[in-house]
């Protein structure tokens, strides 16, 4: 398909030298000629819309198309410029798609004048080219605004810098990335945004550059555009407002801007995506009335009657659109029109709806922003801190408008809505927020009694409802007494609503929801204030001290030894009892009662020599299974309690923590030493990151992942610490993240320049969840609980940073191996011993 | 067949019978240890109130070893599902079924089981 066009430049949906298509000679020809001038997404669509409605028997069809190329999604220009998709994965039509259906392309010629007395096309190759019917679908062009020294003497740009409208930009736009380090982007819009994402990700330093007062002015108010703002600079691109740029520096190639107030911005590549201008000049030229773009009318007819236009060059009744939907809208009604498919097609203008391609910030907009009619419904819901703006716009009981940034999960529902027209809800908050999940939707009291509501327990909507006709007065007991909620924990909301629901109101607020564990009447704050004051150092001191009558409570017994630990680290005084018995074993219990073993394989990294060891171990004692887990190491499953401390000591290897609420593993990918894509070394990093944070223990499982640039192999953004390599040394640090029973992309806590700032940040931000989260609070949920605007200011807080790196330092040091510890005497006596003496172990099935 | 079938205590068949199974100082505190006593598994358990209780070694739910579970004074938590048990009657604080409990004590250093 590679076909080479002129000079080396590569003919995108090429066709190989040396294949023609055969032409019925012109005088044999009986079908109408429609010719097409423009081979983009209007053009092309018309061309498929006609061939789709049979016309290939009724019209010989040409079409004439400036670019060399076959036709392709110029939407995606921008994931191609970002390096997330490949220029082959973006064709549409290749160039035998053309000639297999009968289609003649002529591509690299640029129509220059049209004779409608005559009907006639003239291009700059010297061909004449008759019609019966023309249809004009030349798009539109980047605009760049006057400045002094953007052009050379011939009228062509300035070395350096580019639009962003085709793919020969795009690719001369790639092959600069790798040379260049600093760009401006001029332009707020969703081109802009997209170009200045895309740039930062091939590692440039990116500044933005816009001469309207906030972002995405055409789309979004100024409330929203101020939020968008604040996203787009917590990616680390800084952003100019209001001000327009005078002059483009550099005799030779570009080397910066300056702005109307003088200050000079430096830079190495200049993009302009400060607007579009439609094609008009064929059209001018030709005598059609052109207004803004090519006046048409409902059926996408010009003045003359032979004469249509389609696309971003047409305006129609008004209005000249920038987005493909409006361009395939006209495709179809004027191929309905051609064909006679439905001589009365008409086209009545479009609902736009479009979404930013932006990693990191989610924008859609859809209609208009804002009410424009007395009687218009409006609502908005604005988080600034969290970066959300959501807000909707409803005329007689229809959606007309939807404005969502920073939280776009309801864009599925909007957008049928607002399509369609279906019918809204009565609530119409419920439009923007979920104001309850799941089931729940459907109404707790509609539910049928049978229907399950905990599927990891299997308690029904009866069995939550028996509970609390038995007397169970809080959601906590009834919890208790059915183990509904608590599994995954999935359910919980729900649950609490059944319960609501089932007792009438009659609910008791649990005191103990605040407690840090249930045995002992304190929040975690006060909980560790008492601890240090009182000098309580094991277990069951602290029960002694602080619990009701100094009774000790098993459930409360796992969170108290791992708060301990946090407080004291190596002066913590540990008491076996007060462990789980995955840390009194330092393994995993499993469904029989065996073990599994994890060994540390940090960043996933091994070798030849760890694999036959691993090897060697499972084949000794006949493990019953040997996996490869989620956790990109290696696990020796169904193991006796017994055998682990020979096992351990057979593989030489320290634990890999696959059992404790503790840093577990960090993930990483191949990164810059191999992938042609790294932009740096995630592999080390990961190695690092787990060295130094190996084993420390939290309220929850800690998991991370280090990957060298924005393509995720090891899913950094779903971890609860995330990060990514973005290029010349700096590194995006992302917290919060999941993929597990929920699933969340991880917030951007700050971008930084060196591995060793990732470090030192992780480390607090460890510190910081470790000292403030609740018992079992995965990121996921303490993240969005604290709200990341109060993580980054105790981040930026001199001396509570000091206190985080004592504190994490203090759990680094107390660090040891449990395994190398215990294989070589038991830390209590029958720490190994079955607990199922007469019971012959595994019952897990061997593979 | 599951693990609790084939091995939970009939205690029909035969009269109870006192038994030695061991050192209490085996039994670190709050925690519990398995024994085989008679030919049944058997788990004790020593608290840090110095109280001592046993019962049987797998759990009624789905035979986790419920020796390997954490304890207070009133409750018994296997390691597994956690299911508590009380250890006044052995009943299960959800509703589940109970645990066997047995008469355990100590006797000059030695744990004296009678099941
Ligand atoms: C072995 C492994 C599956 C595998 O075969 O690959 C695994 C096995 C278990 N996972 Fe997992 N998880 C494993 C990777 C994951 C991952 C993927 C990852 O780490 O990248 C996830 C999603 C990420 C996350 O943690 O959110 C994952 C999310 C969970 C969850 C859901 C946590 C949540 O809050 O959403 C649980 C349940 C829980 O923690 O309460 C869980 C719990 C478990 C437990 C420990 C169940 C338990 O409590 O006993 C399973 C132990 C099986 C056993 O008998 O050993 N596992 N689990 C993976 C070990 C990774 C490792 O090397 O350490
Ligand atoms: C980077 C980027 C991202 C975008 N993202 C989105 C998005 O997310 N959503 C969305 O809806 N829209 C998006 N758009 C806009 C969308 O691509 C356009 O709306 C769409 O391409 C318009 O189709 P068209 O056929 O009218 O114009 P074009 O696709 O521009 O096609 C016009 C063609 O005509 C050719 N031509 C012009 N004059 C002549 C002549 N005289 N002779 C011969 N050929 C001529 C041009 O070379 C061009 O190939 C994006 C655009 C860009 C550049
Ligand atoms: S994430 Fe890593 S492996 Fe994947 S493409 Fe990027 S550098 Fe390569
Ligand atoms: S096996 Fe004991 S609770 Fe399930």
């Amino acid at each position: 398909m590679a076909g080479m066009g002129g000079g080396n430049l590569r003919v995108l949906g090429g066709r190989p030298e040396g294949v023609t298509s055969l032409h019925v000679d012109d005088d044999l020809e009986t079908r109408s000629r429609i010719v097409v001038v423009g081979n983009g997404m209007a053009g092309a669509r018309f061309v498929e819309e006609v061939l789709d409605r049979g016309g290939d028997g009724q019209f010989c069809i040409t079409v004439l198309g400036d670019e060399p190329h076959g036709n392709y999604n110029r939407i995606m220009l921008s994931p191609v410029l970002a390096g997330e998709s490949h220029e082959d994965e973006i064709v549409l039509n290749s160039h035998d798609w053309y000639a297999d259906n009968g289609v003649t392309l002529r591509a690299g010629v640029r129509a220059e004048r049209i004779d409608t007395a005559a009907k006639q096309v003239h291009a700059d190759d010297g061909s004449v080219t008759p019609y019966d019917h023309l249809v004009l679908a030349t798009g539109s062009y980047s605009f760049v605004p006057p400045m002094n020294g953007v052009r050379r003497d011939d009228g062509s740009l300035l070395p350096g810098v580019y639009g962003f409208r085709t793919i020969d930009e795009t690719r001369a736009m790639l092959e600069a990335t790798g040379r260049c380090r600093r760009a401006v982007v001029m332009g707020g819009g969703l081109l802009g945004l997209e170009a200045a994402r895309a740039l930062q990700g091939h590692g440039l330093q990116v500044e933005l550059v816009h001469a309207m007062p906030w972002l995405m002015n055409a789309q979004l108010d100024a409330e929203a555009g101020a939020i968008l703002k604040r996203s787009v600079e917590s990616l680390g691109i800084t952003v100019h407002l209001d001000v327009l740029a005078s002059e483009v520096l550099g005799a030779e190639h570009v080397e910066g801007v300056v702005l109307k107030d003088g200050r000079r911005l430096d830079c190495d590549l200049l993009v302009v995506a400060a607007g579009v201008r439609p094609h008009t000049d064929v059209a001018v030229r030709s005598g059609l009335e052109v207004e803004r773009a090519i006046v048409v009318d409902d059926q996408l007819r010009t003045d003359d009657p032979d004469v249509y236009a389609i696309g971003e060059c047409a305006q129609h009744r008004g209005s000249v659109y920038g987005l493909v939907a409006p361009a395939w809208e006209h495709a179809k009604v004027l191929a309905d029109v051609l064909t006679g498919t439905d001589p009365d097609a008409e086209y009545t203008g479009s609902r736009t709806a479009t979404k930013l391609k932006v990693a990191g910030v989610d924008v859609a907009v859809m209609g208009v922003s804002t009410p424009e009619r007395d009687d218009d419904e409006f609502l908005v819901i604005s988080e600034p801190k969290r970066g959300v703006h959501l807000s909707v716009v409803i005329r007689d009981d229809k959606l007309v408008g939807a404005t969502l940034l920073g939280d776009t999960r309801k864009v599925a529902f909007l957008t049928q809505a607002f399509d369609r027209g279906a019918p809204l809800p009565e609530e119409r908050i419920r439009l923007l927020v979920d104001l309850s999940d799941g089931a729940a939707e459907v109404g707790v009291a509609e539910m049928p009694a049978d229907s399950q509501v905990c599927n990891c327990n299997g308690v029904s909507k009866g069995d939550i409802c028996g509970a609390v006709a038995d007397g169970c007065g809080s959601v906590g007991a009834v919890m208790d007494r059915t183990r509904a909620g608590k599994g995954c924990g999935s359910c919980k909301s729900l649950v609490k609503q059944i319960v609501e629901w089932a007792a009438d109101g009659e609910v008791t607020e649990d005191a103990s929801a605040s407690w840090y564990v249930p045995g002992i009447p304190l929040a975690k704050p006060e909980l560790m204030a008492a601890i240090r004051e009182q000098d309580l150092r094991s277990v069951s001191a602290v029960f002694a001290a602080l619990a009701p009558g100094g009774k000790e409570d098993a459930k409360s017994k796992m969170g108290l030894t791992s708060l301990l630990k946090l407080i004291w680290g190596a002066d913590f005084v540990p008491q076996k009892d007060g462990e789980f018995i995955n840390d009194r074993v330092h393994a995993n219990i499993q469904r029989d009662g065996t073990f599994s073993v994890v060994p540390q394989m940090k960043g996933g990294v091994t070798t030849p020599a760890q694999l036959r060891r691993i090897a060697d171990v499972a084949e000794k004692y006949e493990v019953p299974m040997v996996k490869v887990t989620g956790g990109q190491r290696i696990d020796l499953l169904g193991v006796r309690k017994e055998d682990l401390p020979a096992m351990w000591s057979d593989l030489g290897m320290p634990s890999g923590y696959a059992y404790g609420k503790s840093m577990r593993t960090v993930k990483t990918c191949v990164g810059s030493d191999f992938c042609r894509f790294g932009l740096d070394d995630s592999t080390q990093l990961g190695i690092d990151l787990e060295t130094r944070f190996q084993g420390i223990e939290s309220p929850a499982k800690i998991k991370m992942a280090v990957v060298g640039c924005p393509r995720n192999c090891a899913e950094a953004y779903v971890k609860d610490v995330g990060v990514v390599a973005v290029g010349s040394g700096k590194w995006e640090v992302y917290v919060g993240g999941a993929a597990g029973a929920t699933v969340r992309k991880g917030d951007l806590l700050a971008t930084v320049s060196s591995a060793q700032e990732v470090m030192t940040l992780t480390g607090r931000f460890l510190q910081y969840y470790r000292e403030n989260a609740n018992w079992l609070e995965r990121t996921y949920d303490f993240v969005p609980r604290v709200g990341l605007e109060a993580i980054r200011a105790v981040l930026a807080d001199d001396a509570a940073c000091a206190d985080l790196d004592a504190g994490i330092q203090r759990s680094i040091d107390a660090y040891t191996d449990p395994w190398g510890q215990d294989l070589a005497e038991p830390a209590t006596p029958g720490q190994f011993r079955p607990s199922l003496p007469l019971i012959d172990l595994p019952k897990v099935p061997v593979r | 067949m599951s693990l609790t079938d084939e091995l939970a205590p009939t205690g029909t068949e035969r009269t109870p019978t006192e038994h030695t199974v061991g050192r209490l100082d085996e039994i670190p505190m709050g925690e519990g240890r398995a024994y085989v006593v008679g030919g049944v598994q058997v788990a004790v358990f020593r608290l840090r109130d110095g109280s001592l209780h046993a019962t049987q070694a797998a759990c009624p739910h789905a035979g986790g070893p419920l020796a390997d579970g954490q304890t207070d004074v009133d409750v018994l938590v296997c390691p597994l599902h956690l299911y508590a048990y009380r250890w006044s009657d052995g009943s299960a604080i959800s509703g589940a079924a109970p645990i066997r409990l047995f008469p355990v004590r100590e006797q000059d250093g030695d744990l004296v089981v009678t099941v």
